[in-house]
């Protein structure tokens, strides 16, 4: 055994990558349950491109035979019905992780100096994710799936001068048809998911080159030991994955749970029109897009159209998704974690997740004026979280962050 | 060799070309990937003409054709439907229909051809969901000063019965009037222009 490890050495970085990552990555002993998420969705992911292979098996992207497709794995293909569960329940499982993690980054400062690139990598990483959802969605060919898309394709064609070119461009024609399931089939099924990967790993590279944050938001890597390790640090192998496999085992319980028992989650995550076949001429009564993109789509819907064009609120939409990559440079605070933080923050803190949660119901429903009125005062709070950072970080009351981490 | 001093500006100068030969070449190989994302010949070929017989379409009714993927609608408006039209033009974000969402023969005030037929293209300038039909007066869902017309279930819009867009919307423009003539009193074609 020995001799095969040391050929491979010779030729691979085997051992000196297993230390690097696994066994001598020393990660903070102060772990506490936000430090799920990451590798969660790291297994989420396994498990959409296990599935999606399978699922591809038997998928038609084709306009005239992508609705029946589905229905036959559904119903003829031997747990063909599981497989697709599986895959639609994994995607808004995905997203849960995703938001938790980030909200986990935005507790204990884990964007900030020196983590600012692990953070970028994780933006594009929910960007490419927002792309790989929406594509997958149109691939049922369903009512949601087709008007779905239709509305967001139509985002492209409020730029002003090349909107029109623009979303034909993306369409293949000049309605959503046959081309346009096409290409977002191939989108999902290669291209996104190709990037998908790469920015994972660059994700993990930036994280193992400067070391995990932790809740308190202190560096472990300022007190070493005589070994050269950090004080405050454990081997990530075997504390972690130990500690891993517990998160994992919970989420499982709960992620089959509603595979089993409610996989479309009264609508939540798969919706009810999506089970009546795409039809160009009807649109459904009423259209929401599914729930992890709806805090985003109540923002688009809260601005009323300027100078003639709905552009205004397609930027607003945009700005206020793009707007997380500027949050290592817009918090000011001497202390990272959320422990030392003074009073400005935690408000602040708290109104952006009310704003968030609150748009994201109002994004499922029906338009009203008065849910327009609250989709347009908690959008005001969303980008003032961000536009107002600099100067309430700056003010805020600190307590002292302590020099090493603590027991809490 | 030793003694050949390295010319920096000269270097920077190759590397600056390379690069910029290289963006041109990669360009250039783009090209092909971009232009078979736009329509194929099939999809252009699929937005011929469509014809549609009126003779059986009562007043108050509509009926949907598709043209150029898109759907395309046909109301025989009744008297008090047009009376209706020229009543609400404070309401209006576009009352006078100035932007350019109808062929010349149809900027008028019931935007059609012959006022009692309305054609025109269903698809919602906001996003482009297609607005439902809701003729009826002051039904309870869209309140007491709904006097008929197209509501969009995407995100709220309002139409009168011309497809003009009521003002509070978040459409920003009257619904389109596609091209069509008479081809006799009874038939209809979407998609061609009446001669002048």
């Amino acid at each position: 055994m020995e001799k095969v490890i040391n050929w491979l050495d010779a030729r691979f970085p085997l051992t000196a990558s297993y230390k690097a990552h696994l066994s001598e990555y020393f990660a903070p002993k102060n772990f506490n349950f936000w430090y799920y998420f990451g590798s969660l969705a790291l297994m989420v992911l396994v498990i959409q491109i296990v599935t999606g292979i399978f699922l591809t098996m038997n998928y038609k992207p084709d306009a005239q035979l992508a609705f029946g497709s589905v229905e036959y794995i559904m119903r003829d293909v031997p747990l063909g019905w599981l497989i697709r569960y599986t895959h639609s329940t994994g995607a808004s499982a995905f997203f849960i992780v995703v938001y938790l993690h980030m909200f986990r980054g935005l507790i204990y400062g884990s964007f900030r100096q020196p983590r600012e690139l692990i953070w970028i990598f994780g933006m594009l990483i929910y960007l490419v994710l927002m792309g790989e959802a929406f594509f997958g969605y149109l691939l049922p060919w369903g009512q949601m799936s087709y008007w779905g898309a239709q509305v967001i394709v139509n985002l492209f064609s409020a730029v002003p001068f090349v909107g029109d070119a623009l979303s034909t461009l993306i369409r293949g024609d000049f309605v959503v048809s046959d081309a346009t399931l096409n290409r977002f089939f191939a989108l999902h099924v290669i291209a996104m998911p190709l990037v998908l990967v790469g920015l994972v790993a660059a994700h993990l590279v930036a994280l193992h080159e400067v070391g995990s944050n932790n809740p308190d938001g202190v560096e472990i890597k300022k007190h070493k030991g005589e070994n050269g390790h950090p004080l405050d640090g454990i081997p990530f192998h075997p504390y972690y994955t130990v500690k891993d496999i517990l998160g994992v085992t919970v989420f499982l319980i709960v992620f089959t749970s509603i595979l089993f028992f409610a996989p479309e989650m009264g609508g939540y995550f798969l919706e009810a029109n999506n089970f009546v076949p795409a039809d160009s001429l009807k649109t459904p009564q009423h259209i929401a897009p599914v729930w992890y993109f709806t805090p985003y789509y109540a923002i688009l819907r809260a601005v009323p159209p300027l100078f003639g064009s709905q552009f205004p609120g397609v930027a607003a939409m945009g700005v206020s998704v793009m707007i997380f990559f500027a949050l290592p440079w817009l918090d000011k605070s001497p202390v990272k974690s959320i422990r030392y933080r003074g009073p400005k923050f935690k408000i602040a803190l708290a109104l952006f997740v009310i704003a968030f949660l609150g748009l994201g119901f109002l994004g499922t429903q029906p338009p009203s004026p008065t849910y327009t009125l609250i989709s347009r005062i908690l959008s005001v709070v969303y980008f003032l979280f961000f536009l107002l950072m600099p100067w309430y970080t700056k003010h805020d009351s600190y307590k002292t962050e302590p020099e090493r981490v603590t027991d809490k | 060799m030793s003694e050949m001093s390295v010319d920096g500006s000269k270097r920077r100068f190759l590397v600056a070309m390379s690069a910029a030969v290289g963006g041109v070449a990669a360009v250039g190989a783009a090209t092909p990937f971009v232009m078979s994302m736009m329509p194929s010949a099939r999809a252009l070929a699929a937005g011929a003409p469509v014809e549609v017989d009126i003779s059986k379409l009562e007043p108050g009714q509509i009926v949907t054709l598709e043209w150029r993927g898109k759907p395309v609608w046909v109301v025989h408006r009744t008297p008090e439907m047009l009376a209706m039209l020229t009543k609400h033009d404070d309401k209006l974000t576009d009352p006078n229909s100035d932007e350019d969402q109808q062929p010349a023969y149809c900027k008028n005030p019931t935007r059609a051809i012959r006022p009692e037929i309305f054609v025109g293209v269903g698809v919602c300038t906001h996003l482009g969901c297609s607005p439902n039909y809701r003729p009826d007066i002051a039904p309870a869902d869209l309140g007491a000063d709904w006097y008929g017309g197209f509501f969009c279930p995407c995100h709220g819009s309002r139409y009168d019965l011309a497809s003009r867009v009521l003002k509070g919307s978040p459409a920003p423009k009257n619904m389109p009037v596609p091209p069509y003539k008479y081809l006799s009193d009874s038939k209809i074609l979407v998609g061609e222009d009446q001669k002048a």
